[in-house]
């Protein structure tokens, strides 16, 4: 172990529903969703037409701009239906699974850095690595200052990734030593970690609360990106991935997925592959999906998919929430107010550590101008950042500021908590997506 | 929200007034829509009404003192507790209502025009007018000056959180600036009766309006129970220490700048007594005046301080530092700390754009060296 850090900023929010660590069921859905959306940077042209056969790893989308980056398909089938939403815009394809499923076979070849990026275009994989500062698909013309793997999630009710990958270190190491032809790999891992005996990367031990686990916050502390940085990022289940492929020569996006949230119904993991309808999650919520908010991913940055959507492309929890629509009357002059959590001391919830609360989407306000000054904020963010400051330069559009405020270190999940603590009930993650927008269009 | 006020409605017109009484009743059903999907409980509303909690010991003392200066001065010491604060509510009910009627009549109209909704940070400010002057202050004076500060401060700016100086100050100051008459001396601080007239004997002028030995007729004690003439709210040191117990318990107000104010008036207030500047010792400059209130409550205004951590250390010190130094310097002027704030006020930009270049600089020498 080369180096143990301790975040002291930060919250791990007590709501409650986290996922018994049971897997419950195997989803075995019978269309898949292959979804575009959520990539930063990947703008799609459709390689197939309804009614075509594919594999399991076989292309369905590539990228107009870098046409070797690949979006296949996690499962074999035939095409069914192509989604388009407003302007034509290329939603998603969705794809009827066979009753066998086959993949599609690659020749799998880890040697040198060139065979491992041929390998990861033309399966698909080179999807699962995000390329910072932005967030955005990784540059195949690229070469990375070092490659980082958060192997833990802390956000609220995240899935266990002991849990998920206990049993696939092989599948890692496989993964690791693939990469490492690319670029220097570094993992953060939590205290007592199973991941801390992988081997050929860079190990740093984190403890703390949320967001101890993102992989921004990490790397501000181990590598930070200066202007001019390119750091790839990666979930630890795409190196499961990536080292699966690279082991028996075939895509297997499989994962144990959490279902998790205060409304869900004995939250416990599941397995499944991204793309899998909502639908297949039901048991969780019962008959009724009204007054419930459905969301991919955690309950400080998932996308809200609702009961039609389907799984993230990179996301391995679900989470359930009931909507908070009812008026709570007199809410805010309430002395005590029990039931809600505050970490403001303007309530007493920090006088009870131990409770869980059953928390809903409630705003809990108007939303107000800036009041409160940059360390309200800042107590909730572990880096060398002045969050505020990054915030009202997004705001102005000014991009020497942003630059200087640490633009190129965050993403906006990293400000997450910043904006679950603001009593002004602004958008900060919206804010720094913008800021993040107008950085790549004028650093083009 | 009845379907009246509704965008589209008859009288839409009056959303913004209407949205403000909804949401002062009940925490509306607003749910997130982007970002976070969980939100924290706590709001603007409930901030701003524990720091108006905390100010309220203050108030409170404030009405009996006014009721007991007014005992003192016209000679009759017949009134008990109750009925000294009954004298003095009567006096500072008026200038609460002149206040909040017209602060609030322009904070609603603007959020009108603006088609946004009302912000309660005026509820804060107009709290702290009426405890900041003094109590003879004539109502229309405390009108025109909190139209002047709500308009000139504040809306000119965006409206709460964007503005550079305190409103409250700024009020006062547009008093103390226009009609110095009214503001200063020893006649002010005093409420009568019609046709009742000051005892020879006493005196109305607060200590630091008087010259060299004349304070020694205030005991440190008094000045730290705070029977003494002054502002309203400004004279006991006791109930302040009370609210800013409340304000750093709810870390609703900041310690640093609070330590910071305290330690920059010692260290100018001991150079003073040293250097022989003046013989009132550093200690006692902490219970005269303004500043004990103005350390607490107006210095502590997260909108107008600074953003940074190092920089309320340096705001509080500037704070302290200039407030003594107004006071040993300019005997023409007694009280500095209204002046001694806005000035702050004025720099805390600054400070923070120094703080935060320095970190800034810092961490791209890292950056290089790394």
């Amino acid at each position: 172990m080369s180096d143990f850090i301790v975040l002291k900023k930060g919250l791990d929010l007590p709501v409650t529903g986290a996922a018994k660590p049971v897997v419950c069921k195997s989803i075995v859905s019978r269309f898949v969703a292959v979804e575009p959306v959520t990539l930063k940077g990947f703008s799609p042209r459709l390689l197939v037409k309804e009614g075509d056969g594919v594999l399991c790893g076989s292309p369905v989308l590539a990228d107009k701009n870098n046409p070797e980056i690949l979006m296949t398909s996690p499962v074999s089938g035939t095409v069914k239906e192509i989604v388009r939403g407003e302007k034509r815009k290329l939603l998603a394809v969705c794809i009827e699974t066979a009753d066998k499923q086959e993949a599609a076979a690659f020749k799998a070849d880890a040697s040198d850095a060139a065979s491992v990026r041929k390998g990861l275009l033309e399966s698909g994989l080179w999807l699962q690595l995000r390329q910072r500062p932005y967030g955005i698909i990784a540059d195949p013309s690229v070469s990375p200052k070092c490659i980082y793997i958060s192997s833990f999630y802390t956000g609220p009710l995240a899935a266990d990734s002991a849990f998920c990958l206990g049993n696939e270190l092989g599948a890692m190491q496989a993964g690791i030593d693939a990469l490492g032809k690319i670029a220097p790999v570094h993992i953060g891992v939590c205290e007592n970690s199973v991941f801390a005996g992988l081997s050929g990367a860079t190990v740093h031990c984190f403890k703390g609360p949320h967001p101890a686990g993102n992989a921004g916050v990490q790397i501000s502390h181990v590598c930070p990106i200066a202007k001019g940085d390119t750091v790839w990022t990666l979930s630890p289940e795409g190196l499961a991935a990536i080292g699966k492929f690279f082991l028996k020569g075939k895509l297997d996006l499989r994962r144990k997925v959490a279902v998790t949230g205060p409304a869900a119904i004995e939250p416990a993991y599941v397995e499944a592959v991204p793309g899998t309808p909502m639908a297949e999650f039901q048991s969780f919520w019962g008959a009724d999906a009204e007054g419930l908010r459905i969301i991919s991913g955690d309950l400080l940055s998932g996308r809200t998919v609702g009961a039609e959507g389907c799984l993230g492309f990179g996301d391995n929890q679900v989470t359930i929430i009931r909507e908070g629509t009812e008026k709570e009357y007199f809410g805010w002059i309430r002395p005590l107010r029990w039931n809600q959590f505050s970490t403001d001391r303007a309530y007493f919830s920090w006088l009870m550590p131990w409770r869980r609360y059953n928390m809903d989407t409630n705003l809990h306000g108007g939303k107000r101008a800036f009041l409160m000054n940059d360390a309200y904020y800042a107590k909730m963010l572990p880096m060398d950042i002045y969050p505020i400051f990054l915030v009202k330069a997004c705001l102005a559009g000014d991009i020497e500021k942003m630059e200087k405020f640490g633009i190129y270190e965050v993403l906006p999940e990293d400000l997450a908590l910043c904006e679950f603590v603001d009593p002004s009930k602004n958008d900060l993650q919206e804010i720094i997506a913008q800021g993040i927008d107008l950085m790549l269009k004028e650093m083009a | 929200m009845l379907p009246i006020f509704e965008k589209g409605g008859k009288l839409g017109w009056l959303h913004s007034t209407a949205d403000a009484f909804d949401t002062f009743l009940a925490v509306p059903g607003t749910v997130t829509r982007k970002g976070a999907h969980v939100r924290d409980a706590v709001d603007l509303k409930r901030i701003i009404i524990l720091a108006l909690i905390a100010v309220i010991p203050a108030a409170l003392f404030g009405m009996w003192n006014v009721g007991y200066q007014h005992g003192l001065a016209i000679g009759d010491a017949r009134l008990n507790i109750l009925g000294n604060w009954w004298f003095g509510f009567l006096r500072v009910l008026p200038i609460y209502v002149v206040a909040y009627a017209t602060g609030l009549f322009i904070e609603f109209g603007t959020a009108q025009i603006r088609n946004e909704e009302v912000n309660e940070g005026f509820l804060m400010t107009g709290f702290l007018i009426p405890l900041i002057i003094p109590v003879t202050t004539p109502l229309w004076m405390v009108g025109l000056a909190t139209a002047f500060s709500v308009i000139f401060c504040k809306e000119i700016f965006g409206g709460t959180g964007m503005n550079i100086w305190n409103p409250a100050l700024v009020a006062r100051a547009f008093l103390f600036f226009s009609y110095p008459n009214q503001m200063s001396g020893s006649q002010c601080w005093i409420a009568f009766k019609k046709g009742e007239t000051m005892l020879d004997a006493c005196t109305g002028a607060t200590p630091l309006a008087l010259d060299g030995p004349a304070q020694y007729g205030t005991s440190w004690w008094d000045l730290f129970l705070g029977t003494v003439p002054g502002s309203v709210g400004e004279t006991s040191v006791l109930c302040i220490l009370l609210g800013a117990f409340l304000l750093l318990w709810t870390g609703v107000g900041s310690w640093k700048i609070m330590a910071g104010s305290v330690l920059g008036a010692l260290l100018v207030g001991w150079l003073g007594h040293i250097g022989g500047i003046t013989e009132i010792p550093a200690w006692m400059q902490l219970l005269y005046g303004g500043f004990a209130f103005g350390t607490v409550f107006m210095a502590t205004d997260p909108v107008t301080s600074c953003q940074t951590e190092c920089g309320k250390w340096l705001y509080g010190l500037l704070i302290g530092m200039l407030c003594i130094t107004v006071r040993l310097f300019n005997p023409g002027y007694a009280e500095g700390m209204m002046l001694a704030i806005l000035f702050a006020n004025t720099m805390a930009p600054l400070i923070d754009h120094c703080v935060v270049s320095v970190h800034v600089s810092r961490k791209n020498k890292k950056l290089k060296t790394a």
